[in-house]
């Protein structure tokens, strides 16, 4: 018989805050050592209580609006309680009843089309920490509890495995390019339900759930394992499907039931009575969607229009950083295409060679629309803006500054030239006064000290012309 | 045993009952549990108290979690005699100024009335909770206990007002304690149903009280109220769940009491809270994990949160009538030893009196025996009752 995939996807995503979501402690990123980042409130610790860090609410809403969810003006905390050592208080919060977003909708371009996948709800909660195992102990590292996600909740609208990668890496892209997470190896973990029904049917099968995946290329893989696995057990009767939840094991490629004590826990989930019901207003949403940032669609089309090929775009829009510094050149008056150039082919080559990624470039947008401009405006060649580049690159310096010091310009402006010829005059008196007398040599003489202190910079024809000038009225 | 005496200390100290937390003092909340267990920081309020030039000189034990009637069941005081609660008699004794405690159930207020002293219960909201062992989050309150409404003014003033520490804090910043209120011609409401409840050495002290507020021109009257018993139904459910949700961080991995014997991580669980914790507070975590669960969900924990509304409307409208509701705090004016297994049924029992203010939130004096209720940030109004009433005691 031919049959119908059906799959809906529960998506974690790591927000990029500097803090975790209850406290000020910094994220896990930045710990060196287990434990590194850890406080009285993500420890679990009485007598704390947590405070709500404004910032994920902003993300939270900021990812709602590009998935175009109805944004919830009233948005509450609930606790999800079960025992596990690496969740502190044995207790997590989450959000159940009022999810701080719902009813959204995302446009995927697959194989046979553009798909639109109904985005049921995105909520926020936190993370837990983690658990290492040696010898005969285990080990807690809370440096992971209480960073801030969101888990994104889609309807069962995918009807293959292609369109949940397809999916997932729209959400990565549009969430990078939002500074709304780096999506990072292990910071966007997937459960999956996914049942099977005769082709036409409208009816849902048996639903299995396959929990905390971290790779594409395992969800991918388990899809397909357990899409077989359904379809043999209703056309041979290889076993009876039931409701359950499983894991699937990266070495087999199978997935496996788990133990029903993992799953048929009672959460027995209630308001938390330490956050008060957040509300936002009119004021509060308008200045998050001024700060949105456009969609990665809207984006591509936008730099497709700037004359940007597709390979750059793709890159740019890789890294929410990268993207937006070539917005801010782009404000600063540059060109967009010859700004991507800049940024894709000088910027990534000179880090190229330190073994660096473009990930790890450090320029702000103001010195480095100087060069570009220095450049268009013909004051100094390509070469000579590419070793400027490199100076800032590598030594932060000041272009305009390093370019003058270095004499790279071809041109030096005739305000600064005249001021070298007056001091250079005024430094040889005894020469003007010769000069005056007739010996034209004289003249000779100034102009090389003028060439002298100019290093070699200036049109030597503008100094003579200014120097002969300037002889004749003194 | 003697656990942290408090020393004997002049005008300007201040106990903390073992609910509160004090930078470097061990804190128990009264349980094996956290035996052991010292915190990095000191709650809000004794930051204040300190910043002010109090001393706080000690801490004073409490009844597990705060859940029994005054005290009687602290795992490092077992009673003895007599009930009382350990802040108010030292409160009593004249050793220090005042004390702060925790009312999560009223025992804070009940134990006032045994000894002679007053606590007021603030309107939630008002003074941090940062630095307090949480149980029930949702109407606990940190309160004070002194000989006097002037005492209890005086360290309210000091430890109220915002804290960004703890996301329940009002932003108001300043608020009234005043104990000189014109009383004159105010109006008090005697609830005949919780009068009725209560002993006659109880009765006598509610009508003597109330005699003396009419002697400063404040007029009494009796009303009736009949949802009180649903108001403490609805308490009494919330505070054992949010408690039971509260206390299961108290696992025996990260810090306190834990087992020592243990094969795996779920023995680690059970062995570490079958012995930490004792059987009133096991019995409210058995209810509040009950209340919670998902086939009694809506029956029980959520249609409390609906009652607390309702109960939160009429309250408001009796008091657009009323300046204050005058009631027992407690059934008897003085309480033996009993059994710990009959310690949840008790504390119900008890609570009727005291379990509105905890429900929705509004403040509640203890003094002389009795309780006067009031709406929201109405502490000058019930402190001025009060001041009334010593007035015509001396």
């Amino acid at each position: 018989m031919s049959y119908e995939l059906v799959i809906g996807l529960e998506t974690h995503v790591e927000l990029s805050t500097e803090s975790k979501i209850f406290c000020s402690c910094g994220g896990h990123s930045a710990a060196k050592e287990p434990n590194d980042c850890v406080c009285p409130a993500c420890s679990g610790m009485p007598g704390m209580l947590p405070v709500m860090n404004k910032r994920v609410v902003e993300l939270a809403v900021t990812a709602g609006l590009m998935l175009n969810c109805e944004i919830s003006r009233y948005t509450t905390f609930d606790k999800k309680n079960y025992y596990y050592p690496d969740l502190p208080c044995a207790y997590q919060i989450t959000q159940l009843n009022h999810p701080i977003c719902t009813n959204g909708c995302v446009t995927i371009k697959t194989s046979g089309g553009n798909r639109d996948i109904r985005i049921k709800q995105i909520h926020m909660e936190e993370d837990a920490g983690k658990l290492v195992h040696g010898g005969k102990s285990s080990f807690v590292d809370f440096n992971r509890t209480s960073v801030p996600l969101i888990e994104i909740v889609t309807q069962p609208d995918f009807r293959s495995a292609e369109e949940v990668v397809t999916y997932l890496n729209k959400l990565k892209s549009m969430f990078r390019l939002g500074g709304i997470s780096e999506c990072e190896e292990g910071a966007m973990r997937c459960d999956v339900n996914i049942s099977i029904r005769p082709e036409g049917s409208t009816e849902f099968g048996v639903r299995t759930e396959i929990k905390n995946m971290a790779s594409f290329e395992a969800i991918e893989k388990a899809i397909r394992y357990e899409a077989q696995r359904h379809m043999d057990a209703l056309d041979f009767g290889t076993e009876e499907l039931v409701q359950e939840t499983r894991r699937f094991d990266d070495v087999s490629g199978k997935t496996f039931a788990m133990r029903n004590k993992e799953t048929e826990a009672d959460y027995r989930y209630f308001p938390d009575a330490n956050l008060m019901p957040i509300i936002i207003d009119d004021e509060w949403l308008e200045q998050i969607k001024a700060n949105k940032p456009v969609a990665v669609d809207e984006k591509a089309e936008e730099y497709r229009e700037a004359g940007i090929f597709d390979k750059e775009i793709d890159m740019l829009l890789a890294s929410h950083k990268i993207a937006k510094l070539l917005d801010d050149i782009v404000a600063l008056g540059c060109d967009a295409k010859d700004g991507a150039a800049w940024i894709l082919t000088d910027c990534a080559g000179i880090l190229r060679k330190d073994g660096k990624t473009l990930g790890e470039l450090a320029i702000t947008p103001e010195k480095l629309s100087a060069i570009i401009k220095m450049v268009d405006e013909g004051k100094i060649n390509r070469g000579a803006g590419k070793k400027i580049l490199i100076a800032v690159i590598e030594e932060d310096v000041d272009p305009v500054a390093f370019c003058a010091q270095q004499g790279l310009d071809r041109k030096v402006d005739t305000s600064m030239i005249e001021q070298i010829i007056d001091r250079v005059m005024a430094d040889h008196p005894q020469a003007i006064e010769d000069y005056k007398n007739g010996k034209t040599k004289a003249a000779q003489a100034l102009f090389g000290a003028c060439m002298k202190e100019l290093k070699g910079a200036g049109d030597p024809a503008v100094i003579k012309e200014l120097l002969e000038e300037k002889l004749k009225n003194a | 045993m003697k656990y942290y005496a408090a020393e004997l200390c002049d005008r300007g100290t201040v106990a903390v009952d073992d609910m509160v937390l004090v930078k470097d003092a061990p804190a128990t909340a009264g349980s094996r549990i956290l035996e052991g267990f010292t915190p990095l920081f000191s709650a809000e309020a004794v930051t204040r108290l300190e910043e002010k030039g109090y001393s706080v000189s000690g801490k004073t034990h409490v009844g597990e979690f705060g859940l029994d009637l005054v005290g009687e069941f602290s795992y490092y005081q077992p009673a003895e005699g007599e009930l009382k609660g350990a802040a108010a008699e030292l409160v009593a004794s004249g050793a220090v100024q005042a004390a702060l405690g925790v009312d999560m159930n009223g025992a804070p207020r009940r134990a006032a009335a045994l000894s002679g002293v007053s606590f007021l219960k603030p309107t939630y909201g008002t003074v941090s909770r940062y630095g307090v062992i949480s149980c029930a989050a949702s109407g606990e309150q940190l309160g004070v206990y002194a000989a006097t409404a002037a005492g209890i003014s005086e360290i309210m003033g000091v430890i109220a007002g915002h804290d960004e520490k703890d996301g329940t804090s009002l932003r108001q910043k300043e608020y009234d304690y005043s104990i000189e209120k014109n009383i004159n011609g105010k109006r008090v409401a005697l609830v005949k149903e919780l009068l009725a409840l209560a002993d006659d050495a109880t009765r006598a002290r509610v009508l003597a009280f109330a005699d003396a507020l009419k002697k400063q021109g404040v007029s009494v009257e009796e009303i009736s109220l009949d949802w009180t018993d649903h108001a403490n139904t609805a308490w009494q459910i919330l505070m054992t769940a949010e408690t039971c949700n509260n206390v299961s961080r108290y696992d025996g991995v990260k810090f306190g009491h834990r087992a020592a014997e243990y094969k795996n991580i779920d023995e680690l669980y059970v062995n570490t809270r079958t012995e930490g914790f004792n059987f009133l507070t096991k019995s409210v975590i058995l209810y509040g994990s009950d209340v919670l669960s998902k086939n009694r969900y809506k029956d029980c924990y959520d249609k409390s949160l609906r009652v607390r509304r309702v109960i939160a409307e009429r309250f408001e409208k009796l008091m657009a009538e009323y300046d204050a509701i005058l009631t027992p705090v407690c059934k008897n004016t003085s309480y033996q030893p009993y059994e710990i297994r009959q310690a949840f049924g008790k504390v119900f029992e008890e609570s009727v009196f005291t379990a509105i203010p905890n429900l929705i939130g509004t403040p509640a004096l203890s003094c002389g025996g009795v309780q006067l209720m009031g709406k929201q940030f109405s502490e000058g109004t019930l402190l001025s009752l009060a001041a009334g009433v010593e007035k015509e005691g001396n």
